[in-house]
């Protein structure tokens, strides 16, 4: 029989590297995921306030992080700092760090759009029931914005998990790595491995991202109820 | 900064952003195609067809367009498929891409309205003509704010091409700084480049998405660009 070269995956511990390799990738986009959806929303309800010099300069904020490719800020982070700061930032770290700048953009602008669609009467009633500002927002305004927020900000979860297959570009260890040097230690013994790990990396990322956009779509069907 | 080190290295940014410009340009435009295709043949419910293209939206979305050039860079020609970069290149952002627009269109045409359909077959035009001339200009016009962003959204996804051995701009960048190790200034250019070629598109896009908006018909209020 030919050989087909599917063994690479399986021999020794190859495969569990594999998984090993897309769990080092998932970590950066969970932190950075953690991280966005905190600053995001204080990012968020600072957009919401009426102040020429707040809404410029997150305006600005907001549209470079948007037209700038991913890329190019990981560039900047980890070739730029490293120059000027004098940091010796590890590719691990300046992904989390590009990826929060990103999502803490994305996400207050989600936040934002949902604090807007909360009715004003909501505040209103809130402030004549004697509640101070911050308990309106705590228990009125937020828990209601969540529910419209979800989808988007799990899609934008799923955006953040395809994004950090970058990271092998400025040379942080994970699943894309971990799979070249398995197809480099494989070269002679199985030189079609390459076809076999890029396929098996291919199908693990769309495992991890299938569920949550999925559960994406689940939440939207439910909002729109 | 340098100022001279820039002036001498534009020319090479101008190349790799006129390459960057045509391999978008190709795979935006494959990308359309494809999308179209997919959502006419979820739009006539074409059997089998249907689910193959289901999957095919479901798998292109939910992987990176970098896993699928690797695959089709380094995997594919394993089993004698060969290709070059550049056709590497239209071929992945015609995949990722395709998924996109096919979204972008399909939500076009939930928002036309039943109603406009029956009148179309009503006034005795056939299934094809009402497609062609009442729900497709509809359909598009409504799904223009999505398919701009869509468009922006590929175009920054050719940053990754440096990954299949395309000389584009992140490619030209990481050499300047590996061979003359001038950071700042390879850094700035590759903002600047960037810069050039995305806000032109930003700025013509939302004067577009204001201009289709008169070409709406009835409510479209409730069409929201996602």
């Amino acid at each position: 029989m030919q050989d087909l070269g599917i063994q690479v995956l399986f021999r020794g511990n190859n495969f569990l590297r594999l998984l090993e390799g897309m769990w080092a990738a998932l970590r950066i986009a969970l932190i950075a995921m953690a991280l966005s959806v905190l600053l995001g929303f204080l990012f968020g309800m600072l957009m919401t306030i009426h102040n020429r010099a707040i809404q410029c300069i997150s305006r600005i904020y907001l549209e470079t992080v948007r037209i700038m490719p991913q890329l190019v800020l990981l560039f900047l982070v980890y070739f730029g700092a490293a120059k000027h700061m004098g940091v010796n930032l590890s590719g691990e770290m300046a992904s989390i760090l590009v990826f929060t700048f990103w999502g803490t953009a994305e996400m207050g602008d989600l936040v934002r759009s949902a604090l807007i669609a909360v009715p004003t009467h909501q505040y209103e009633s809130g402030a004549a029931l004697g509640m101070k500002k911050w308990q309106t927002y705590f228990y009125i305004v937020i828990p209601q914005s969540v529910r419209r927020l979800l989808p988007s900000a799990v899609s934008l979860l799923t955006r953040m998990i395809k994004t950090t297959s970058l990271v092998v570009l400025i040379g942080v260890v994970e699943v894309v790595k971990v799979g070249k040097q398995i197809i480099d230690a494989s070269r002679y013994t199985n030189p079609k491995a390459a076809l076999w790990v890029y396929g098996a990396i291919f199908l693990l990322y769309f495992a991890v991202c299938f569920p949550f956009s999925k559960l994406a779509a689940v939440l939207e069907r439910k909002l729109a109820e | 900064m340098d100022i001279h080190f820039i002036k001498e290295n534009i020319p090479l940014y101008v190349e790799a952003a006129g390459l960057t410009v045509r391999i978008a340009l190709i795979g935006i435009l494959c990308a359309f195609l494809v999308g179209l295709f997919c959502s006419m043949i979820r739009y006539l419910k074409v059997p089998i067809l249907k689910g193959m293209v289901q999957g095919y939206i479901e798998l292109s979305r939910n992987t990176p367009l970098l896993i699928q050039l690797y695959f089709l860079y380094f995997g594919l020609p394993k089993i004698g498929i060969l290709f070059s970069s550049e056709q590497c290149a239209i071929i992945g952002l015609a995949f990722q891409g395709g998924s996109y627009m096919a979204e972008a269109f399909r939500s076009g045409l939930e928002s036309v309205s039943k109603v406009q359909k029956d009148t179309g077959l009503s006034l005795g035009m056939t299934e094809k003509q009402v497609l062609q001339y009442v729900v497709l200009p509809q359909a598009i016009s409504t799904s223009v704010p999505v398919f701009c962003a869509n468009v922006i959204f590929l175009i920054k996804e050719t940053s990754v091409f440096s990954a299949v051995a395309l000389a584009d701009l992140m490619f030209v960048t990481k050499d300047l700084i590996g061979i003359y190790y001038k950071t700042d200034e390879a850094l700035w250019m590759l903002v600047i480049a960037y810069l050039l070629l995305l806000l032109p598109i930003s700025i013509l896009s939302s004067v577009l998405e204001r201009k289709v908006r008169y070409a709406g018909f009835g409510n479209t209020s409730t069409v929201s660009g996602k």
